[in-house]
């Protein structure tokens, strides 16, 4: 046995010293690791702390609740109503259809209802509760509480839903939300607002027109979220801010009123605004439709029967429907033909029930005529052959001016979305649109408010006003408020039209209702203190041929599409106006016989409601 | 008379030569672990720290049984034990071939056992003995170095073909540690640092793709946030938010939020040090700082040329557990899949450096002994 044990002293130093080397690189390397972990944890920790809490908070946005719309009397237009939801959260069931199937026993769940929960549940986190459906009524909701030990996974709440208590009165001036579509994702990439699930937009009407002044400020939840997205607890909340609560000039209950009083005729509008402030009570187009059916979205069978109804429903004849005004646009000719020096309070002009210009014969549309003719018997028995004569003096474009002066031919401005600007054509306008020099005889035609002249009802209404208000060009308004902010508007200016010429046509007015042969004197409102002033107007969709005229065909008996449409603007009271309505029945025949009435019911209540003594209250 | 505290013969002495300063540091080192799988188990033992905890206390037992065997019987066990290492591993290998893709463990009963853990501690023995017989002038000379070399690259070979580069560059490193020691010559080492850099294109092209990507992450983490560079992006965030303090104990959000991937393995360092911050990391690395310390204290006091090549040895594989693995959750080396033993949650580790503790108090309880050549 050799022993071997190696003690030799140089062996000895070798590997103390080559230890010692090692040891050394030991602790510079532990040394190394000390020191980046400091310059990880020191120098660079604010960095990597926010970003350990980039990757933890995930800040959720929390839907506002969406501004109210009230009228002018607080009475709500558009409101949010409770919604309740069943959802259903797919990780806590073994088979989301199964799960759907055991719920139908329930509750009415539709097949198109439980494909698009399947498949929103393939596209989302197996914990993110997806929407099965709204709109539960409270048994519904019971219902599914009671069973929930049977439905797993299944949950409710309630959130909210844009309502409308007027529904078909106010449809079209209000309007309806909607989802938000690619488009509108788009239009607003940054606002993650739209983001959220059933998130919705202003579609139409004021809903559109002040979408986001209705949106609010969303709120933030910030929540500890892991690596897979799932909350683990809440961090910190920012309560959303509601969005403005709008007040309206609008009185929804002659809204209502006149919706009703509309709904008597096919299809109608009319539009009650007040005479010196322009503030509009009421707006309304018949047929309507319920926007109620919009915020969730509307089945595709309703809307195309919507779409399909020759009336329109879906159509604001009020502010976008154009007629010719016909004989209701005679204030404007007889105004025009005054402040032109053309007509004086003593001209007179005969009727024989028609007038001849060149080899064209224009017809009054009373045969055998009305005989002599003043400005005043003119305008209360809407004698067309007056202003065809006088017109052809006045050329179109100073009967242009005047009509632009009284708000026709563009649009009002008023806060709504899609307001048709209506066509008041003069000569440059015929060169511009058909290259062709403007024939005299088309400016007759223009004098009793047809061939191309356009007009809404709402312009009608604001041309009624500024005529009733001594000359004061009002705009008209809808917005009264804005949260507690009531909307202030300028005075409207004084328009340069001599007062005396005002003071003529407006006597022709009142003899419309109040003259033995005024058009409309048999339609006079029965109360003594409300009583009216009025212009018929009756215009011709489709021309009248000879054969017509000469066979006796009564405008009544046509197709609905081609008769008349009848047409009124009044004001009342007779010497103090307040308020003026406008009244378009399509295809109503006669001004006189369809419109004539209508206004006369709206003006009525108009003035028993009498919005216009109530000052706005916020 | 001579007390039996004395006597190098008597179990007393014995006994009384155990190191149970060493013991201690293990144990507060082992406590970290502990703590930091009680954490990652959302601040649970049953998850994983109570199954470490047996873990460490059955290793504990490994160790006392190492340590308590005669260094005699391991210094002519060491080629045996070499042989029987090596064996395992091709046994892993041939296995491996049957099976699909990398395997790097056999079962035995319920254990799973790696032999290339195990291997490390073998080569280290097999070096120390083969180096225990020749005198450090002699050592310089080349046609020593041939069985070395061959005991060195044998497993390394059947390493590389698992493949474990890993484990493969362990075992070099550690090996080369052994030889420098053992007073190879210093020019060497340098023309072998030099031959091996530039064998780097060369080997670059055996690398598997999942290596290759982990080498590019490397270089630069932010190539595919995501991808594979999410693992040390994290990882880097969840050291950095720790700060001076940490953010408290089991209050650590990358980690409780599982953003922080394989936490309770390889990334047990980065939860540790991102709840209790600089200071915690800083314990870490001084309890390593004297448990390396340790090791050269037993091997100075130590006169056998073998107990001493064993110790130093044992502790260099024990550092660059460290190393590797506290670099790479910073972010300064590769990504490989090394854990930090006694604290990451895993068995083969736990038990392959109980035994490398109980071989190193082995030669200060048995310092005495004289060692024959067989």
């Amino acid at each position: 046995m050799v022993q071997l044990s190696s003690n030799k002293p140089d062996t000895g130093q070798v590997f103390t010293r080559r230890a010692f080397v090692i040891g050394g690189i030991q602790l510079g390397l532990l040394g190394v690791l000390g020191g980046r972990l400091a310059w990880l944890q020191i120098v660079e920790g604010q960095k990597y702390k926010t970003m350990a809490d980039n990757n933890r908070i995930n800040v959720k946005i929390t839907a506002p609740a969406r501004g109210e719309i009230i009228d002018r009397y607080g009475v709500p237009l558009a409101i949010n109503r409770p919604d309740f939801r069943v959802l259903i959260i797919p990780e806590q069931t073994n088979d989301i259809e199964q799960a759907l199937d055991n719920l139908q026993q329930y509750i009415s769940v539709s097949d198109r209802d439980i494909k698009k929960t399947v498949d929103q549940a393939k596209k989302s986190a197996s914990f993110i509760p997806v929407e099965v459906r709204g709109n539960l009524s409270r048994e519904d909701v019971a219902k599914i509480e009671v069973n929930l030990p049977d439905l797993s996974g299944v949950i409710t709440d309630s959130g909210e839903k844009r309502n409308y208590p007027f529904a078909e009165a106010t449809a079209h001036l209000v309007g309806y939300v909607g989802a938000v579509t690619k488009k509108d994702l788009e239009n607003e990439e940054k606002n993650p607002l739209l983001q959220l699930p059933g998130f919705r937009i202003g579609k139409s009407g004021l809903e559109k027109q002040f979408d986001t002044l209705f949106r609010g400020q969303a709120g933030q939840d910030q929540v500890e979220v892991n690596v897979h997205g799932r909350e683990v607890r809440k961090l910190d909340q920012v309560d959303s801010k509601a969005g403005a609560r709008i007040t309206l000039t609008i009185d929804a209950e002659l809204q209502n009123f006149t919706q009703q009083r509309l709904s008597e005729e096919r299809s109608a509008s009319a539009v009650v605004m007040d005479v010196h402030t322009g503030a509009i009570y009421t707006m309304a187009s018949s047929p309507s439709f319920d926007p109620n059916d919009f915020v969730d979205g509307i089945s595709i069978e309703q809307y195309e029967e919507l779409l399909a109804n020759p009336a329109f429903p879906l159509n604001y004849k009020a502010l976008s429907g154009q007629y010719p005004p016909g004989s209701t646009f005679k204030v404007i000719t007889a105004l025009a033909l005054l402040e032109a020096g053309i007509a004086t309070p003593r001209t007179s002009i005969h009727c024989p029930g028609h007038y001849n210009f060149g080899r064209d014969k224009f017809h009054c549309w009373k045969q055998g005529g009305h005989g002599w003719m003043d400005v005043v018997t003119a305008l209360e028995q809407s004698c067309d052959t007056y202003f065809y004569k006088l017109s052809t003096e006045l050329g179109i474009d100073k009967l242009a001016a005047m009509a632009h002066k009284f708000g026709l031919g563009e649009p009002t401005g008023i806060e709504l979305p899609n307001e048709a600007s209506g066509l008041i054509p003069d000569e440059a306008w015929k060169r511009g649109r058909f290259g062709e020099k403007w024939q005299p005889g088309e400016t007759i035609v223009a004098s009793i408010g047809q061939g191309y002249i356009l007009a809404t009802p709402l312009q009608l209404a604001v041309m009624t006003a500024r005529l009733a208000n001594k000359g004061h060009a009002i705009k008209p308004h809808l917005i009264a408020a804005i949260n507690d902010q009531v909307a202030s508007y300028s005075k409207p200016e004084k328009m340069d039209v001599n007062q005396r010429h005002m003071e003529l046509v407006r006597h022709g007015m009142i003899r419309v209702m109040e003259g033995r042969k005024g058009t409309a004197a048999s339609k006079q409102i029965d109360d003594k203190d409300m009583r009216m002033a009025g212009k018929t107007g009756t215009s011709q969709v489709k021309r009248i041929t000879r054969a017509q005229r000469l066979a006796g065909v009564k405008n009544k008996d046509l197709p609905w599409k081609d008769r008349h449409h009848a047409l009124f603007i009044g004001y009342a009271p007779l010497n103090n106006p307040q308020y003026v309505c406008s009244v378009v029945v399509e295809h109503g025949v006669s001004g006189s016989g369809a419109a004539a009435p209508v206004c006369r019911d709206i003006l009525k209540e108009t003035q028993i409601r009498n919005p216009a003594s109530t000052e706005i209250v916020v | 008379m001579m007390s039996r505290l004395h006597d190098p013969h008597d179990w007393l002495y014995r006994l009384r030569q155990f190191n149970i300063g060493l013991v201690l540091l293990i144990a507060l080192f082992a406590t970290i672990g502990v703590l930091s799988l009680y954490s990652a188990g959302g601040g649970s033992m049953d998850r994983w720290a109570n199954a470490h905890l047996m873990r460490l206390v059955l290793g504990g037992f490994i160790l006392l049984f190492c340590a308590f065997i005669p260094i005699k019987w391991w210094y002519r066990l060491s080629y045996p034990i070499y042989g029987l290492g090596l064996l395992l591993l091709l046994l892993v290998e041939i296995k491996g071939q049957i099976g699909m893709g990398a395997q790097r463990w056999i079962s035995v009963g319920p254990i799973r056992l790696q032999p290339s853990e195990l291997m490390k501690i073998a080569v280290i023995m097999a070096l120390a003995r083969y180096f225990h017989t020749i005198p450090a002038e002699y050592a310089k000379r080349l046609h020593i170095l041939i069985i070395p070399v061959i005991l060195i690259l044998m497993p390394v070979g059947l390493v590389l073909l698992q493949p474990d580069l890993g484990t493969a560059l362990m075992i070099c490193m550690a090996s080369a540690g052994v030889l420098f020691l053992a007073g190879v010559s210093v020019w060497l080492f340098i023309g072998g640092i030099i031959a091996a850099a530039s064998m780097v294109p060369i080997a670059w092209q055996f690398l598997h793709d999942y290596q290759k990507q982990r080498v590019l992450t490397f270089l630069d983490p932010e190539r595919d946030p995501l991808g594979a560079g999410y693992h040390i992006t994290q990882s880097k965030i969840a050291i950095g938010s720790g700060g001076l303090s940490g953010r408290g104990f089991l209050e650590g959000t990358q980690s409780h939020l599982n953003f922080l991937p394989e936490k309770q393995t390889d990334f047990i360092f980065t939860l540790w040090v991102e709840e209790t911050g600089l200071a915690g990391g800083l314990a870490i690395l001084l309890l390593l700082a004297a448990i390396f310390g340790y090791g050269y204290y037993i091997s100075f006091r130590n006169k056998l040329s073998y107990s001493r090549l064993l110790t130093l040895g044992l502790t260099i594989n024990f550092s660059l557990y460290a190393f590797i693995n506290i670099g790479m959750v910073m972010g300064l080396i590769p990504v490989v899949g090394a854990p930090l033993p006694l604290i990451s949650y895993g068995g083969t580790s736990v038990l392959a450096v109980m035994i490398g503790f109980g071989l190193m108090i082995c030669t200060n309880i048995y310092r005495d002994s004289k060692l024959t050549r067989m």
